[in-house]
């Protein structure tokens, strides 16, 4: 451990010697049973969902599966019910990241300041919830949203009250709350590990010359999480627009039909293609959605650089 | 250089040295908290050491009892019976030995459906050693290869994977799950193994970790003393970074052990092979279909069972995870 930071050095890739008249392909000894696997599971299926979006199966014709062009994405864009799950997942995208991340940059940020009684353990007990699998955190949270055995019925119970948090109005806010108890501690990690790479000697020069606390949080510390924040931000926008699980293992514990078959995006594909049997229609789906979400995360990461280049 | 000592030698030598860390450490903490003291006393403040707040501790308790509070939850209600889970007691049930009724659960756990739970354990752990451990090592080499090499084609592989990390699991797993059925190979392991030999976050920890752990002069040296490339990197190069490699491998065995889309997909219909997630979902699910019998009890321990594996290694390799994701932070 030790070792690591003495002997680190802080090189670019530049400055690795070459010899510009012979290739060097040593890197590749290294590099192709990632390589290998990667097309095999990475850019094989996506060239395959490519090609076969543009076909359809058609029972008249012995079910066989016939070029159709563009009729299934045509088809998407005129189908409500997946824009519905877009709107959906936007929405749930729009609240639920801020007030995760927030929450997440001010756990870091207090963690960082070492004004705590017992840093060590609120830095492992905020984190330790990612250690959960989303099976086991959706079904404990389900058990907790219960009004019929589980806490909320207690207290509705004990108070007399009869809230229903998987009621379907509120219940999108009930799956925001279970991702934010997932995934807080770990981009409070990632924002935490960006503070601590500041030196120590940079608050001390500060305090010296009169910043004040708040001074340095604003002009030292907030300055170095905007880089960890792109990623943060990226991986949490790919993750909610992705939004599955949750909603997916809420299903049953939930009344009713307030789940239906495409609730999100991503539940409406996983059904067309292995309930409806649809699966160059839900190929198309999923290459739409990835097309929005890469949009939406590039735009996003694009606007947070420009604000780190002022 | 150490000719002269025997492994015992040095074994006690390190313990010596591990004793009088700890001690200085001890010390530390001690001149810290006399240095807090007299400075809470003249108004002063030094920012490496200011004073602790209790005001903001308590908020941030609060948080962390948001955080604990299901893991609370989950071991408190794996003492009830199925009968008592569902009569909302918030603290223990009362006029019984938790500890008889947790053991009674964990052993029915293990024995209901003959002990397929037992199976579903073992396929765990077989998805989590060939799967998670083959993504750590093909993050090893391929982020070493990408931080220690310029070959061509290097930086195509660079802008693939970085393009890679905003396309949603979803616009694979459908293809995936079409390929891998021509190839007959869902409803078995290999369709659980392979797509999670790829990391692409572990690619990138570890191409950082490898630039600014590995010394290129090292690896000159060791080029000129004869030694072959696998040889320098085996004998040189992976034990620099190991703390890189303990914290990727986390990261793979939690995405592994966590999955849940992927074996939904590729496994649903072939019981023998499921991982835990899918497992306790149909026990979840079972209360819910018409006829079946509600074993949310078993639901509940089978969970704390879960997790319990994935919670001890978070708390015993901290410093190492921590050490790991600050390196990766250095670099964006």
């Amino acid at each position: 451990m030790s070792q690591q930071t003495s002997v680190a050095r802080d090189r670019g890739a530049d400055a690795i010697p070459v010899n510009k008249h012979r290739r060097d392909w040593r890197g590749w000894k290294f590099m192709w049973p990632f390589a290998v696997i990667f097309v095999l599971v990475f850019i094989i299926p996506i060239v395959y969902a490519v090609y076969i979006s543009f076909f359809k199966r058609k029972l008249a014709l012995g079910n066989r599966t016939v070029f159709v062009g563009f009729d299934n994405y045509i088809r998407l864009f005129q189908d409500q019910q997946f824009w519905q799950g877009v709107g959906r997942v936007a929405a749930f995208t729009v609240i639920q990241v801020p007030v995760m991340l927030v929450l997440a940059a001010l756990m870091a940020l207090a963690l960082d300041s070492m004004k705590l009684h017992g840093t060590k353990f609120f830095r492992i007990s905020t984190f330790l919830p990612y250690a959960v699998p989303a099976v086991v955190s959706t079904m404990i949270w389900g058990f907790v949203y219960g009004a019929k055995y589980g806490l909320v019925g207690s207290l509705n119970d004990l108070l007399g009250t009869h809230f229903d948090v998987l009621d379907p109005s509120v219940l999108l806010v009930a799956i925001g709350n279970i991702n934010t108890w997932e995934f807080t501690g770990y981009n409070m990690l990632i924002f935490y590990s960006a503070l601590s790479t500041i030196p120590h000697s940079l608050y001390e020069a500060a305090a010296i010359d009169g910043a004040t606390e708040w001074q340095i949080v604003r002009r030292i510390k907030m300055p170095e999480l905007r880089g960890s924040l792109a990623i943060t931000v990226i991986f949490s926008i790919v993750g909610s627009f992705q939004l599955f699980n949750e909603p997916q293992i809420l299903k049953t514990m939930v009344p009713g039909n307030a789940i239906n078959t495409s609730y999100t995006p991503n539940i409406y594909a996983y059904n067309l293609s292995f309930t409806a049997n649809d699966s160059n229609y839900a190929a198309a789906l999923a290459i739409v959605m990835a097309v929005i979400t890469m949009i939406i995360a590039y735009a996003v990461q694009l606007k947070s650089m420009k604000e780190q280049m002022k | 250089m150490s000719k002269n000592y025997t492994a015992a030698d040095l074994k006690a030598m390190e313990r010596n040295a591990r004793k009088a860390a700890k001690a200085q450490a001890k010390r530390v903490a001690r001149d810290e908290a006399a240095e807090r003291k007299r400075f809470a006393k003249n108004g002063f403040s030094n920012p490496a050491n200011p004073t602790r707040s209790l005001g903001l501790t308590i908020v941030c308790a609060i948080f962390a009892i948001y955080c604990l509070f299901p893991f609370y939850y989950l071991l408190v209600n794996a003492t009830k019976t199925q009968s008592e889970f569902m009569s909302k007691l918030f603290g223990l049930a009362p006029g019984h030995n938790p500890f008889a009724t947790l053991w009674d659960n964990i052993v029915t756990v293990f024995t209901y459906q003959n002990g397929i739970f037992g199976r579903w354990f073992l396929n765990t752990i077989l998805y989590v050693v060939v799967g998670a451990g083959g993504a750590t090592f093909l993050a090893i080499m391929g982020g070493y290869a990408l931080a220690k090499f310029r070959f061509p084609g290097r930086k195509l592989v660079f802008a693939i994977i970085i393009g890679s990390i905003s396309v949603p699991g979803i616009a694979l797993a459908v293809p995936q799950f079409l390929l891998f059925a021509k190839l007959n190979l869902t409803q078995s392991p290999w369709a659980m193994i392979i797509p999670s030999l790829v990391s692409t976050f572990g690619l990138y920890l570890m191409w950082i970790f490898s630039d600014q752990a590995v010394p290129d002069e090292l690896l000159e040296a060791a080029r000129v003393d004869g030694a072959g490339e696998f040889r320098t990197f085996f004998q040189i190069s992976l034990p620099l970074l190991a703390p890189g490699i303990v914290t990727t491998a986390l990261f793979t065995i939690v995405a592994t052990w966590n999955n849940y889309f992927l074996p939904l997909i590729m496994l649903t219909g072939s019981q023998q092979w499921y991982p835990l997630t899918i497992g306790l979902n149909q026990w979840n699910d079972q209360a819910n279909t018409a006829g079946g019998q509600a074993i949310q009890n078993l639901v509940i321990t089978g969970s704390l069972i879960t997790i319990i594996p994935l919670v001890i290694a978070f708390l015993l390799l901290q410093k190492y995870w921590q050490s790991g994701l600050a390196a990766g932070a250095v670099k964006e």
